[in-house]
């Protein structure tokens, strides 16, 4: 199975850098000022992770909550999502897209429908936050029948046996969360201790890309480069909090963003 | 679907920890597997250790105060003319309600295992009191997570669990009531679930929780069962248990050993809160036909829109203003062994004023939703039923809602 993403991986391989992967919610803060903000930074970003937003979101801290909140409010829509993607992918078509978000907004859907919207409107792989293995081994599998990547997460708190098995189960992208947190916490260890934990993965199954993510910032991202790719959510969902605050151009500052982001992992 | 008999309703789910394959569950992300998965083989092995049994039941017994007391309400009875009315006055336990069984629990599996801090969420606050009563007791530091606007209707058990020495971290998230505390302390623990333990404090969440809930608070019905055979030689013929529902905890304790009796002899009434009577908001999944969805870790019926986004509920009673249920009782909804139905905050407010009329009994607004159903039901109900109220809190943390609702003199 390969897919967009893998091609993102490769380029990103050959230019020996790690992908840059960022978070948006979708909506944020509507849906116009989101797909415009997609459109703005995929000219910077590899892979392009658009958050479902969901008002009670367990494993997000206070800024991608802050977003989510504010889509939510502005009357975002799961097929609203879909029509964003949709445009974005006119607009840019070879761009990989990843929706990111809580199962209860799939199973309400229906796991079927959600996917066949998938398909038709260009996603090309799901992260799950409240769908762990093995719970998710059924949905994967109905995933990866139409092409589209499961994405496993991993955590610092996932056994080794347990590690094993996930990433036997996994397609291509894996996502490894560098420390106990919720999104957006301050990096609380070091990037040796992360990527000493990243390289355990890696040694089980080195084709498999993996992906870092929470508490990277344009602070902490040099430090992680070695990694296959690198998502920054958080710092770009407070970036639009500012800037609706300072009453400017959330596009601009967010694209300077993702620049800086881009310029210290080349 | 379908109860079995002979296996504890808690022990009743497959291994992914849904009840009747599709109830419960863990809906939770890849970081608390394994803190999870901890805490479920600790659980399961001192479930069955002797020592710890007996460990429990010392501090259920010296520390608690258990039984509390199981009593027949004369005047009420006289007054409705029908059934016979009792009450479980589950209030009497220390610290004024049937929170303290699963916070108790909580604090004596956190020492196991070597935790040293222990984090809970509340609504009406008592889960929360009671767990900084049980972290004190058993030197444990403790936080507690609470939504903002319920800490302002809640002041009395604020003001006690800070004086246990609680830090009360207050949730400006959503809502502001139990369900957005309940993601603020899930959260907290997927940072910091190396060194702190977690309470949820009702029977929801991932599966492991809704089981140490539901074994703990089932000290009431194991209670409550000596109690009947006591007074009446025998478990009665005609039994009724009324008790009001929110997370669904004091209920199933209340129900749990009466689970294999014939529901024509033994009854459950599960009463959810059905909100202001011109308010289309609820908290009353069960009674008014939520669809299945995932809430907190858990599948379960709960308030929500087609999109899948939870919804706003509204109660006068802090203790039930939550958009979910158990999973334990979705799945004794769906096998028929319970039946649920909802009072309104007008229809609790009056079963209190009823009550407190009649006899010494100070129901909380939670209870007084129980009390409500159960007059109205007694009425036509023949003398020999046995219908018993679980008075499962106590109406002192909410003096100042009656106090503006019904006026001074119910205080």
């Amino acid at each position: 199975m390969s897919n967009l993403i893998s091609h993102a991986f490769k380029k990103a391989k050959s230019e020996n850098r790690p992908a840059l992967l960022t978070y948006t919610v979708a909506g944020d803060s509507s849906i116009k000022l989101s797909l415009e903000i997609l459109k703005s930074i995929s000219k910077k970003v590899d892979i392009l992770e658009i958050g479902v937003p969901h008002n009670t979101p367990v494993a997000d801290g206070s800024q991608i909550q802050t977003s989510s909140y504010r889509a939510i409010k502005n009357g975002i829509k799961v097929k609203d999502i879909f029509r964003i993607v949709k445009d974005f992918k006119q607009f840019n078509k070879s761009k990989p897209v990843i929706l990111m978000g809580y199962y209860n907004m799939i199973f309400q859907y229906g796991e079927n429908e959600f996917l066949k919207k998938c398909k038709s409107s260009g996603v090309n792989g799901l992260i799950v936050v409240d769908l762990p293995w093995p719970e998710n081994k059924k949905f994967a599998n109905k995933c990866k029948k139409r092409s589209i990547f499961f994405i496993q997460l991993i955590s610092p708190t996932t056994t080794k046996n347990r590690l094993k098995k996930i990433i036997k189960d996994s397609h291509e992208m894996i996502y490894f969360i560098s420390m106990l947190s919720t999104t957006g916490g301050k990096l609380k260890v070091s990037s040796k201790e992360i990527l000493s934990n990243y390289n355990k993965i890696k040694k089980i199954n080195s084709k498999k890309n993996v992906v870092i993510g929470f508490g990277i910032t344009e602070k902490t991202i040099k430090s992680l480069k070695k990694a296959d790719g690198l998502v920054v959510g958080s710092a770009i969902c407070k970036e639009i909090t500012n800037s609706l605050k300072k009453r400017q151009n959330p596009v601009t500052n967010v694209y300077n963003v993702v620049n800086r982001l881009k310029n210290k992992i080349k | 679907m379908k109860l079995k008999k002979r296996i504890p309703v808690i022990d009743q789910g497959d291994k992914l920890g849904f009840w009747g394959g599709k109830f419960g569950g863990n809906f939770v992300p890849e970081t608390l597997k394994k803190p999870i998965e901890d805490l479920e083989i600790l659980f399961n092995k001192l479930k069955k250790d002797k020592n710890f049994i007996n460990e429990r039941n010392k501090y259920f017994k010296n520390w608690v105060g258990s039984p509390t007391r199981f009593i027949k309400l004369k005047n009420l009875t006289r007054h409705v003319g029908g059934a016979q009315i009792w009450s479980k006055v589950v209030s009497d336990a220390n610290g004024g309600a049937h929170k303290i069984y699963n916070a108790t629990v909580h604090c004596l599996l956190a020492r196991r295992s070597g935790k040293k801090v222990i984090c809970g969420d509340t609504g009406a606050g008592y889960a929360g009191k009671m767990l900084s009563m049980a972290a004190k007791k058993f030197g444990l530091k403790c936080k507690i997570f609470m939504g903002a606007k319920d800490i302002k209707r809640q002041q009395p058990n604020v003001k006690a669990m800070k004086k246990n020495g609680a830090e009360v971290i207050p949730v400006y998230s959503g809502s502001q009531t139990l369900v957005d505390a309940v993601s603020e302390c899930m959260r907290y623990w997927v940072a910091n679930c190396d060194k702190v333990a977690m309470c949820v404090g009702s029977t929801v969440g991932p599966a492991v929780f809704v089981r140490i809930c539901g074994w703990s608070t089932s000290q009431i019905s194991r209670e409550l069962k000596t109690q009947l055979i006591d007074e009446f030689g025998s478990i009665p013929k005609k039994l009724k248990l009324y008790n009001c529902v929110g997370g669904g905890s004091s209920s199933f304790g209340f129900w749990n050993e009466f689970m294999d009796y014939d529901k024509k002899q033994c009854e459950f009434i599960g009463v959810e809160a059905g909100g202001p009577a011109k308010s289309k908001k609820h908290a009353a999944p069960l009674t008014y036909g939520s669809k299945i969805g995932i809430l907190h870790g858990a599948a379960q019926y709960v308030n929500q829109n087609a999109d899948g986004q939870i919804e706003e509920t509204e109660s006068i009673s802090a203790g039930l203003d939550y958009p979910g249920i158990s999973p334990l009782h979705c799945f004794l909804k769906d096998t028929k062994r319970a039946r649920y139905t909802a009072a309104s905050d007008e229809e609790a407010l009056n079963a209190y004023k009823v009550v407190t009329k009649f006899e010494k009994l100070r129901p909380s607004l939670e209870p007084s939703h129980a009390f409500s159903v159960a007059i109205a039901e007694s009425k036509r109900l023949s003398k020999d039923t046995i219908v018993v109220v679980n008075s499962c809190g106590d109406a002192y943390k909410d003096r100042e809602i009656i106090k503006r609702r019904l006026g001074k003199k119910y205080v």
